[in-house]
């Protein structure tokens, strides 16, 4: 296996990471209004994420620098190509961000209800926005000879496009349902597993839709076969296990199932991409590649020396985080810090 | 309007505006981290009363620069993919590698910092904001490997128009960011001693039910302030020596020289003419800069007209120089306010020997203004690294209007050039709001509790 291979592996990886974390925290910031209906429910809905969202987020920016360092000409065909989705995506992470840290900060309910709603765009936008892109990653995107993009902002909403922004939506926000089932007790707990039960067959349905819009929209059958092996069917049937746990009410096996959903569904995406980074639609010999967008082979050497120290690091101490704040929040906690 | 000013504009408004707040959080980490050792070693409530109050002004003013640092790591491929392509080989792992390194140790280790009060142990609380602190300024190291590259590329080759790495430790190692780092380091020490003098001034002068809180945090700003601009301004002389060397065009219009000269004079004052390149009018002092730049009374700088000759027999035609006004101004700007915060630090630790903090002089009053000279002088010390870059992007091998995004128009970068300036403009009303009300609020009740769920009466057994 040469470096390319395993650093679009570890991309990969990051961007796995990125959406099994932050999605379960964009799923509680869009759960947020639905789900608390007091000032005090709020504060145990956004303390259920408020030591991880910053620590999730991370993913992101790590899977950015990556992508700069590993693939430089996706990084730059990408970011320049997809400019106005992107920045609509910063506005959002900004003030959501400093929503979390903002909004306890004063009394008035004016000004909570502004960051409470910061939290709420800021979670629902991203989301929609992820699904977007990474469905036109797939899909293909008017890429020219010299590696520019030459569509405009509105190539991007496209119907399949804005399908698989949907089903992040819808995906996100069970994931961060069952997050709650999780981490909380009481009436929004109650609130929480309703929403979990009435979400579950919703996404199973955008799910299976997207499922055959891919097939249908992407060339997936040329990249994954008729039969797309077991990591995408895989995908299907752990959807199917959380609407039993869910139901049962095994949060724990509930929530690690949801992850596994998300986690095989973005590789799925990454095998239909395989060994390409972004599809062109104008003529596949100007699809970047793997190879064609890579750094040299002395920096992705030195890269893959970094990663491996350090990846395995940033598990222990972000997992040993998660294992700090297990409890379950209640309205007796302390909220306020 | 011309997409390349207007990015660069972009580049300006968000980079200022990342780096108003990055410098508080680089050196607050530390001074925070450094009142709860003083709690855990002690046990004293006092320094853990210094560390709620100063750590929450810590975070409000955290949030901003985390959010911001996403928008400097996306904009290079949104507004600079060419410089990207370009140098991503190189660029790309120092911003890759300080995710990796640092950010995850910072965000994750201040979650547990912020909600691990009743959870941690003393002391493993304390080590996890020593780990902020640790985070937070490596990232602000590979940062400045990255940026130090952009001022003197090292360790690269050219291949097919784009610069390859050929040794990661010279990019480590390059010779700018040795002189570059410390000064960055101590600036945001420096930012926030004045910070914490400035509040704590107000307290004392205002008078407050805990003295105690607000003398020591005094005395510590006064003790880390001197000692952080006195670095600051000697890692600063150094980092111009070096400048003379490795870009001596950036100097020569720090310092509105027009002429080469042997031994050279240093301008008190310029006005000058920037198209002609000469003064109109001039103080200068004889024989100082080359007292500056090479320790002894004579020695060759070289000035804008003859590095412009030079430039253009070497890469051909074109303007390589920067512009003047702004390099010159903010130069001078930044100096003096280093001196200014130089005599101020010196001043807070005499009081502070002088056990002169009980009964206030009324100096002490306006040191909640000087808590802005820090800021100046951060932000007129990088527009000058930057913009005495220019024309190039990396220095001597790229130029900026062959760095941009072709495939952005200009419509789209006003666009977001507006947005991102009204979104910052509302938030950093908010920031100031929120530090200016809390900083005033001193140590409240509850900030007293500090985690521990009982009512406060176990404190005072402490």
């Amino acid at each position: 296996m040469d470096l390319n291979i395993l650093w679009f592996i570890l991309i990969t990886v990051l961007y796995t990471g990125f959406f099994i974390l932050e999605g379960f925290d964009f799923g509680v910031g869009i759960l947020l209004p639905f789900i608390a209906r007091n000032d005090q429910e709020r504060r145990v809905v956004i303390n259920t994420i408020g030591p991880h969202w910053d620590g999730n987020e991370v993913w992101l920016i790590t899977a950015g620098g990556a992508t700069f360092a590993a693939f430089p000409h996706w990084y730059a065909t990408f970011f320049s190509g997809f400019y106005l989705p992107l920045f609509l995506l910063l506005v959002a992470l900004i003030i959501r961000g400093v929503a979390f840290e903002f909004r306890s900060k004063e009394d008035d309910p004016r000004w909570r209800a502004v960051w409470d709603w910061s939290i709420f765009v800021g979670s629902l936008v991203p989301a929609l926005l992820f699904g977007v892109a990474f469905a036109n990653l797939a899909r293909g995107v008017p890429i020219d000879a010299e590696m520019q993009y030459v569509g405009g902002f509105w190539n991007l909403l496209n119907p399949y496009a804005l399908l698989i922004g949907v089903l992040a939506v819808v995906g996100f926000t069970l994931h961060g349902a069952t997050f709650l089932n999780l981490k909380t007790d009481g009436v929004i707990l109650e609130r929480s597993r309703r929403v979990a039960r009435r979400l579950w067959p919703v996404v199973v349905v955008v799910l299976l839709v997207s499922f055959i819009a891919t097939y249908m929209a992407t060339d997936a059958v040329a990249q994954l076969g008729v039969n797309p092996g077991v990591i995408p069917i895989g995908a299907g049937l752990s959807i199917l296990a959380v609407g039993y746990f869910v139901r049962r009410r095994m949060d724990g096996w509930a929530f690690a199932l949801s992850m596994l959903t998300i986690g095989l569904t973005v590789v799925t995406i990454f095998l239909i991409l395989y060994p390409r980074v972004m599809v062109s639609s104008l003529d596949p010999a100007y699809s970047l590649t793997i190879y064609n967008a890579s750094s040299s082979d002395y920096t992705l050497r030195v890269m893959s020396i970094v990663a491996a120290i350090f990846v395995p690091i940033v598990l222990i101490y972000q997992g040993w985080s998660y294992w700090v704040f297990r409890q379950r929040i209640t309205a007796d906690s302390h909220l306020e810090y | 309007m011309d997409p390349v000013l207007l990015a660069r504009l972009q580049f300006a408004a968000t980079t200022i505006y990342h780096f108003f707040f990055v410098p508080l959080t680089l050196g607050l980490s530390i001074l925070v981290a450094l009142m709860e050792t003083l709690y855990v070693r002690t046990d004293k409530p006092v320094y853990k009363q210094m560390t709620k109050f100063w750590g929450k002004l810590f975070l409000i003013n955290f949030a901003i620069g985390v959010v911001t640092g996403i928008v400097l790591e996306f904009q290079f491929g949104m507004n600079w993919s060419e410089y990207s392509r370009f140098v991503g080989d190189i660029f790309g792992a120092p911003l890759a590698i300080e995710a990796l390194l640092a950010f995850f140790l910072e965000s994750t280790f201040l979650g547990l910092w912020i909600f691990g009060w009743d959870r941690l142990s003393k002391r493993v609380h304390m080590a996890t904001m020593w780990m902020v602190a640790l985070g937070a300024n490596v990232s602000a190291l590979w940062i400045l490997i990255a940026n130090s590259w952009m001022q003197e590329p090292v360790g690269y080759a050219l291949e097919n128009g784009r610069a390859v790495m050929t040794d990661f430790f010279a990019l480590l190692f390059n010779p700018h960011v040795l002189v570059q780092v410390p000064h960055v380091l101590m600036s945001g020490l420096t930012t926030a001693a004045f910070f914490v003098l400035g509040i704590s001034a107000y307290h004392l002068v205002r008078g407050t039910d805990k003295p105690d809180v607000f003398r020591l945090s005094f005395q510590i700003g006064a003790i880390v302030g001197l000692l952080a601009t006195i670095w600051v301004i000697l890692s600063g002389h150094s980092q111009a020596q070096h400048m003379v060397q490795a870009q001596p065009m950036k100097m020569a219009a720090a310092e509105a020289l027009w002429e080469t000269e042997d031994p050279a004079g240093m301008s008190l004052f310029t006005v000058g003419d920037e198209d002609e390149l000469r003064d109109v009018w001039a103080i200068r002092v004889p024989r100082l800069l080359s007292l500056l730049a090479y320790n002894q009374l004579d020695g060759e700088v070289q000035g804008m007209t003859d590095l412009q000759e030079q430039y253009e027999t070497q890469y051909g035609p074109g303007d390589y120089v920067p512009p003047v006004a702004i390099s010159y101004w903010s130069f001078r700007i930044m100096v003096g306010l280093g001196m200014a915060m130089l005599l101020l630090a010196g001043y807070s630790l005499f009081l502070m020997l002088g056990e002169q903090l009980e009964n206030p002089p009324r100096m002490l009053r306006y040191f909640p203004f000087f808590i802005f000279l820090p800021y100046l002088a951060n932000t007129t010390g990088w527009i000058l690294t930057e913009v005495g870059r220019m024309p190039w992007v990396v220095y001597g091998l790229i130029r900026v209007e062959d760095a941009v995004s072709p495939n952005v128009s200009a419509g789209m970068v006003l666009t977001t050039l507006i947005a991102f300036t009204l979104l910052y403009g509302a938030l950093m009303a908010a920031d100031v709001y929120l530090l200016q009300k809390f900083a005033r609020k001193g140590v409240t009740e509850d900030v007293l509790p500090a985690g521990e769920e009982g009512p406060i009466p176990s404190l005072v057994g402490d």
